[in-house]
């Protein structure tokens, strides 16, 4: 035993004092270099700029024509968000299931079959990475030349980003929860769906849900974005707003997409309430 | 042979030792209490009977395999033979005692069976049987993160009795129930290796349980094997011995402790 002047100091102190001092001395370069400089919203003549932009955003657009046109773009963005997450659910959620390490049967032991099991694991990671590293919207580009300009291009460039980013996500909700179920359930024999199913996903049901639910919510947001390059729905339609000047019209389009916030807020809520 | 361990060591990712040179054997149906004081290593030693650590030395054999020889599919068959009650039962909060029993035979069901089960029971009368010998059946529709922690562990030994598995390992099977409960399921966990034909083994705390139903007592510290003997021969100085604390008062005890557990290690039948 060492005496208690010794044992009483924390051994750690010194160790997080430095991390701290590390985090700030590699944040502030990153704040020089993003030229963050939030005072100059406030310098002469910019709030005039700002406000007058804002200004022309009242009242929103309400005549029937552009209320027609906002309906379809909304529901054409909606599917495309929809039809999009969709198809990330079926690219991501196996690779999620390949990716969690709780669930690997030949890590117990360490039992036969061991190194394949990782570099499958491995090589199923770098996938995900990949899906993922390219933003949406630099696929969207790519599809709209290939498919045409339309909400298609942008489906496709959803499901192959988002797909990434879910499979990710989904194996570390997976990871991060209580995996000693799981992984008392391989030990005595069952499979990895089934440990999946009776080990992992009550405790997860709703964490993951409601990600997905998220994910959702973005791809709304991404959809628009993407409508910028031509992928149809509500982005198009701000597009040519933007484009026109038109603030009223582009007011009415950010109130539908408050209300398509809203929507995904309702029903990840529910959503949890059912799983809990 | 049920199972047997040749001159197992297993040392921790970590570095740490848990298991120095142990060998240890026994019939089929045997039904054998290891007990020592916390960090002895009985918690590693039923791992490894159970196939889920492999060690770092020595073979193990268990219900006629070598686990560690066989390919992955026959790994798989032989775990759905071992049943294991954990000393914190882990089960999922959120399933429902049903579901949590009727878990233990998921190795044994086809995945169909299995994911219909979460749906709709698919043996609603077995999981029933099961917990009624733990007088547990009335919470058998109860979520299990209503139940308290005697409770759960009441159903994690549940769901090993309804596996009924051909070796049935327990590790503290009964720490977290009063006197009279831990008595009464330690009582089933005798009765199903009497009636199924098990291989028992279990490490306990309660050393009166432990010498009032196991007609053979392994008593472990520090990773080694001190005794293996018939209930009967174990005696109050070699408990002394086992439970000595590492500290000043261990080294004060006096010499015939040492000498009774000196007599017992160097038994003649025992190698």
């Amino acid at each position: 035993m060492t005496s208690n002047a010794i044992a009483q100091r924390d051994p750690h102190a010194a160790r997080r004092l430095a991390g701290w001092l590390a985090a700030l001395v590699i944040a502030w370069p990153m704040l020089a270099l993003s030229e963050f400089k939030p005072w100059a919203l406030f310098g002469s003549g910019n709030l005039a700029v700002i406000g007058g932009f804002l200004a022309g955003f009242f009242p929103p657009e309400g005549s029937p024509a552009f209320l027609a046109m906002l309906f379809k773009a909304t529901l054409e963005t909606l599917a495309m968000a929809t039809a999009g997450t969709a198809l990330a659910l079926l690219i991501g959620a196996p690779l999620g299931f390949v990716t969690t390490r709780a669930l690997s049967i030949s890590r117990i032991g360490p039992g036969p079959g061991r190194v394949q099991a990782g570099i499958v694991r491995q090589a199923a990671r770098w996938l995900l990475m990949v899906l993922r590293a390219i933003p949406e919207i630099v696929w969207a580009l790519l599809f709209v030349r290939a498919l045409g300009l339309g909400p298609a291009s942008g489906v496709l460039a959803l499901a192959i980003t988002y797909g990434g980013m879910l499979g990710k996500v989904y194996a570390e909700i997976l990871e991060s929860t209580d995996t000693r179920p799981a992984r008392a359930l391989l030990e005595s024999g069952s499979g990895r769906v089934v440990a999946l199913c009776y080990g992992l996903l009550p405790n997860t049901a709703q964490e993951l849900a409601s990600y997905t639910v998220y994910r959702w919510e973005c791809a709304v947001r991404a959809s628009v974005v993407m409508g910028f390059v031509g992928a149809g729905g509500l982005g198009q339609l701000m597009d040519q707003s933007m484009k026109m000047l038109n603030g009223g019209e582009a007011s009415s389009i950010l109130l539908v997409f408050l209300a398509l916030v809203l929507l995904a807020d309702l029903l990840s809520n529910a959503l949890r309430r059912l799983l809990a | 042979m049920s199972f047997s361990l040749d001159a197992i060591g297993v040392v921790h990712a970590n570095g740490q030792r848990a298991l120095v040179g142990v060998t240890l054997a026994a019939q089929d149906g045997e039904r054998i209490a290891v007990i020592g004081p916390s960090g002895a290593g009985k918690t590693t030693l039923l791992r490894v009977l159970g196939a889920a650590l492999r060690p770092t030395e020595g073979a193990v054999q268990a219900l006629g395999a070598q686990p560690w020889q066989l390919p992955a599919a026959a790994l798989k068959k032989l775990r759905t033979r071992i049943g294991t009650v954990h000393q914190a039962p882990p089960i999922a909060p959120r399933l429902r005692v049903v579901t949590a029993v009727l878990a233990g035979r998921l190795g044994e069901w086809s995945t169909l069976r299995a994911l219909g089960s979460l749906f709709y029971p698919s043996d609603i009368a077995g999981a029933h049987e099961a917990l009624s010998r733990l007088a547990m059946e009335d919470r058998l529709f109860d979520r299990c993160d209503r139940l308290s922690g005697g409770q759960l562990q009441r159903v994690g030994i549940a769901r090993a009795l309804y596996q009924r598995p051909a070796l049935l390992l327990a590790d503290e099977p009964v720490s977290a129930l009063d006197p009279t409960l831990a008595d009464a399921a330690v009582g089933q966990l005798v009765a199903q290796s009497e009636s199924t034909g098990a291989t028992l083994v279990a490490s306990l705390h309660a050393v009166d349980l432990a010498l009032r139903w196991f007609p053979r007592i392994v008593g472990m510290r520090n990773g080694q094997v001190m005794f293996d003997l018939p209930a009967t021969q174990v005696t109050a100085a070699m408990l002394d011995a086992l439970y000595a604390s590492e500290g000043g008062i261990a080294t004060q005890r006096p010499l015939p402790a040492g000498a009774a557990m000196e007599a017992a290690f160097h038994r003649p039948d025992c190698p």
